[in-house]
């Protein structure tokens, strides 16, 4: 007789396929019949600018001295058509978020922070606020498939205009607010009624495809008398083409948005398995430029999962005339900070991992539309953390240029990148550290 | 004649017209323009902002009177994609037929077509209000936000699909109903509603009110539901 006290157990043994999080989706999924809907990007590991190194000086390259040699970062945006191109002074803009998802006070913070660093801010999927225009010196107007807002008089107080065709966070689909935040000044710019859950367009209602796009332009730039650089955002799906597509179109800008990018409410399976990662797309775009003769014609912006100057400098090196950023700047303002971590377990989560931004129950003012809660957010204070935070972007990508003997963060070029893993060297098409191998590209390990 | 301008597009550019019609002011003596050989030129008077009448004789390409603001836009020919898409204010009429998203996103002001209307007219509208004397195509009124689309022909599939508060009028056949759109009573302020539609379109006596139907939202798809979830 065996004595089952003395047989060896073995430990309970997770599932790695059905894991802690596939499983508690399974019983909320089973729970309540809907799709869970929720803020942020994707979530899962993916290939990214942390698997780049740059090579920096040695014997065949010379740095320049740091703060002595100057390493400029301006960038002039919209220089193919716009009579009235744009400068930035840091290759670093904030990305279009939404009056509406976000907070008055959010919005007011994300101007008094970009203009205090000479760059831009962008609208949403909701229209121009008169906070957001005073507060921001350069204010990007998006025209998106809802024309929510959408009038002449902003279109000409703009100062650029971004038609958005996709985001990286839901290539092909639309904008969703829900009731929670349908207040009545939001419902009132968007000619809804209060309180419904609304759900944007994913087309644009007038036209498919890039010979209308073409036409569109046309319009908007007659509209505006030809003042105004025009942007085409892309969510990273098909970058190459997309890119190609809207250079065709007439377009001054490329924005190419990766699949880490930022939403304010999306479903999660759609935020998780549609579009690429933003390091494969900047390549392809870059080389749709190049293909062209449009580099540097044609400025590119990339974003996606952009968090410090290393992000931007590689961003750059591949090809890149500016990023923009969309969560990194939310939390320089205060989003997700521990600070409030009493209050983020109270709604079930933690600092850091809060992502229910489509609830309004934002408790640290930035992703709602509730006054209390708005009324934590002091934009001149937070203002200054996103000046703060973009400085030390700028101070870093500089490092970084300078190392390599750079002049301006522009010349920083895919020379200077190795990649650390097979698949972010194919991807960026830089040769994986230590070979001169570039996956279906050249040379052998 | 005083304020009267005649510009040809056969020799003038559209980028004239328009900068010419930009500079005008609210209050311009300049109040009649004349536009001809339009030849399917695109965003012929876009982003006018000055109550003027423009007339145009011939046919126009896409967003003709695109964000009109004040001006009376008439067209002598039919019109291209998009025409008086996102109109603020004003009027505009076609003679002809229009294309597609005949006053997309439309927020204010009137568009009148004397024929018929493709697809998506009316798509996302915001507060306009058009009147399609001839019949309109599928998807017409798309997400309807706000305004009147009134149709005294017939509509195609799929009308009023994920209608918001536009009020749709038809007084010919509806091909099919999109999601959430439904037939609705007709009650006296909804014929008041149509008759200063009708009258306003120019259309006062000619038509019988009491030929429409009236559609409108069923307003289930307002909030995420798991019972709506084939309609999403
Ligand atoms: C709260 C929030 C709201 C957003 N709203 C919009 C929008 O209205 N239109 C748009 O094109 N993109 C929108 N985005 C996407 C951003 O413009 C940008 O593409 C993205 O945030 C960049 O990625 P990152 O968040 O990793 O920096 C939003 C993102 C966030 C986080």
């Amino acid at each position: 007789m065996s004595d089952l006290s003395k047989t060896p157990r073995t430990v309970p043994r997770a599932s790695a396929t059905f894991d802690e999080y596939t499983l508690s989706e399974i019983r909320r999924a089973a729970a309540t019949g809907i799709y869970d809907i929720r803020g942020a990007g994707a979530k899962r590991k993916l290939p990214h600018f942390d698997d780049l190194l740059f090579l920096g000086a040695s014997i065949s390259r010379y740095p320049l001295e740091g703060y002595r040699e100057k390493c400029s970062t301006e960038v002039v945006l919209g220089t193919r058509f716009a009579k009235k191109p744009i400068t930035l002074k840091i290759p670093i803009t904030i990305a279009g978020m939404s009056f509406g998802s976000l907070s008055a006070n959010a919005k007011e913070a994300l101007g008094r922070g970009a203009s205090a660093m000479g760059t831009s801010t962008t609208t949403g999927d909701g229209g121009m606020t008169q906070e957001e225009r005073q507060s921001s010196q350069i204010l990007v107007y998006q025209y998106l498939p809802s024309r929510y807002g959408m009038n002449p008089d902003d279109l000409r107080k703009a100062d650029a205009i971004e038609i958005v065709v996709g985001q990286g966070a839901k290539p092909g689909g639309g904008g969703m607010l829900l009731g929670q935040k349908i207040t009545e000044r939001v419902a009132a710019m968007r000619t809804l009624p209060v309180g419904i859950d609304q759900r944007s367009a994913c087309r644009h209602p007038d036209w498919t495809g890039p010979d209308d796009l073409e036409i569109k332009i046309e319009e908007l730039r007659e509209i505006t008398d030809w003042e105004k650089p025009i942007y085409v955002k892309v969510g990273a799906a098909r970058p190459y083409y997309d890119t190609a597509l809207a250079v065709k179109s007439g377009a001054d800008v490329v924005v190419v948005d990766g699949m880490q990018g930022g939403t304010a409410a999306t479903q999660e399976v759609f935020i998780e398995n549609v579009g690429i990662p933003t390091l494969a797309a900047v390549r392809q775009a870059a080389q749709a430029l190049q293909d062209l003769g449009m580099h540097r014609k044609v400025q590119l912006i990339v974003s996606g999962g952009i968090r410090n100057g290393a992000d931007v400098a590689k961003a750059l090196a591949l090809g890149a005339d500016a990023v923009a950023i969309g969560t990194a700047a939310l939390v320089a303002l205060g989003d997700n900070d521990p600070h409030w971590e009493a209050e983020y377990q109270a709604l079930g989560t933690t600092a850091g991992a809060y992502d229910d931004w489509h609830e309004g129950r934002d408790p640290a003012g930035i992703t709602t539309q509730d006054p209390a809660l708005s009324a934590r957010l002091d934009p001149v204070a937070a203002g200054r953390r996103l000046a703060n935070y973009l400085a030390v972007l700028t101070l870093e990508c500089q490092t970084i240029a300078r190392a390599c003997g750079k002049s301006h963060v522009h010349n920083l070029e895919p020379e200077d990148l190795v990649a650390l893993t097979i698949e972010a060297a194919a991807m960026a098409r830089v040769p994986l550290a230590g070979t001169d191998w570039i996956p279906g590209v050249t040379g052998r390990f | 004649m005083s304020g009267h301008h005649a510009i040809d597009l056969a020799t003038g550019s559209v980028r004239e017209l328009n900068a010419a019609l930009h500079a005008l002011g609210p209050d311009t003596n300049e109040t009649l323009w004349r536009v001809s050989n339009p030849r399917g030129l695109h965003a012929v008077a876009a982003g006018v902002d000055a109550p003027v009448t423009i007339e145009i004789d011939g046919p126009v390409g896409y967003y003709c009177g695109g964000m009109n603001k004040h001006a009376s836009i008439v067209i002598n020919g039919n019109a291209g994609v998009g025409l008086a898409q996102n109109i603020m204010s004003g009027f505009v009429h076609v003679k002809g037929d229009a294309s597609q998203s005949a006053g997309a996103t439309g927020c204010g002001g009137m568009i009148v077509i004397d024929g018929n209307a493709s697809a998506r007219c009316g798509i996302s509208m915001k507060g306009v209000d058009i009147v399609v004397k001839g019949s309109v195509g599928h998807m017409s009124a798309f997400m309807g936000q706000a305004g009147s689309l009134v149709v005294l022909g017939d509509a195609g599939e799929a009308l009023g699909d994920s209608l918001y508060e536009a009020r749709l009028f038809v007084r010919g056949t509806v091909a099919s109903l999109g999601a959430d759109c439904i037939e609705k009573a007709m009650r006296d302020e909804h014929r008041a509603l149509l008759a200063a539609k009708l009258e306003a379109a120019g259309l006062a006596g000619s038509v019988d009110i009491g030929e429409f139907k009236r559609y409108g939202s069923a307003r289930t798809l307002y909030h995420f539901h798991v019972d709506n979830v084939s309609s999403y």
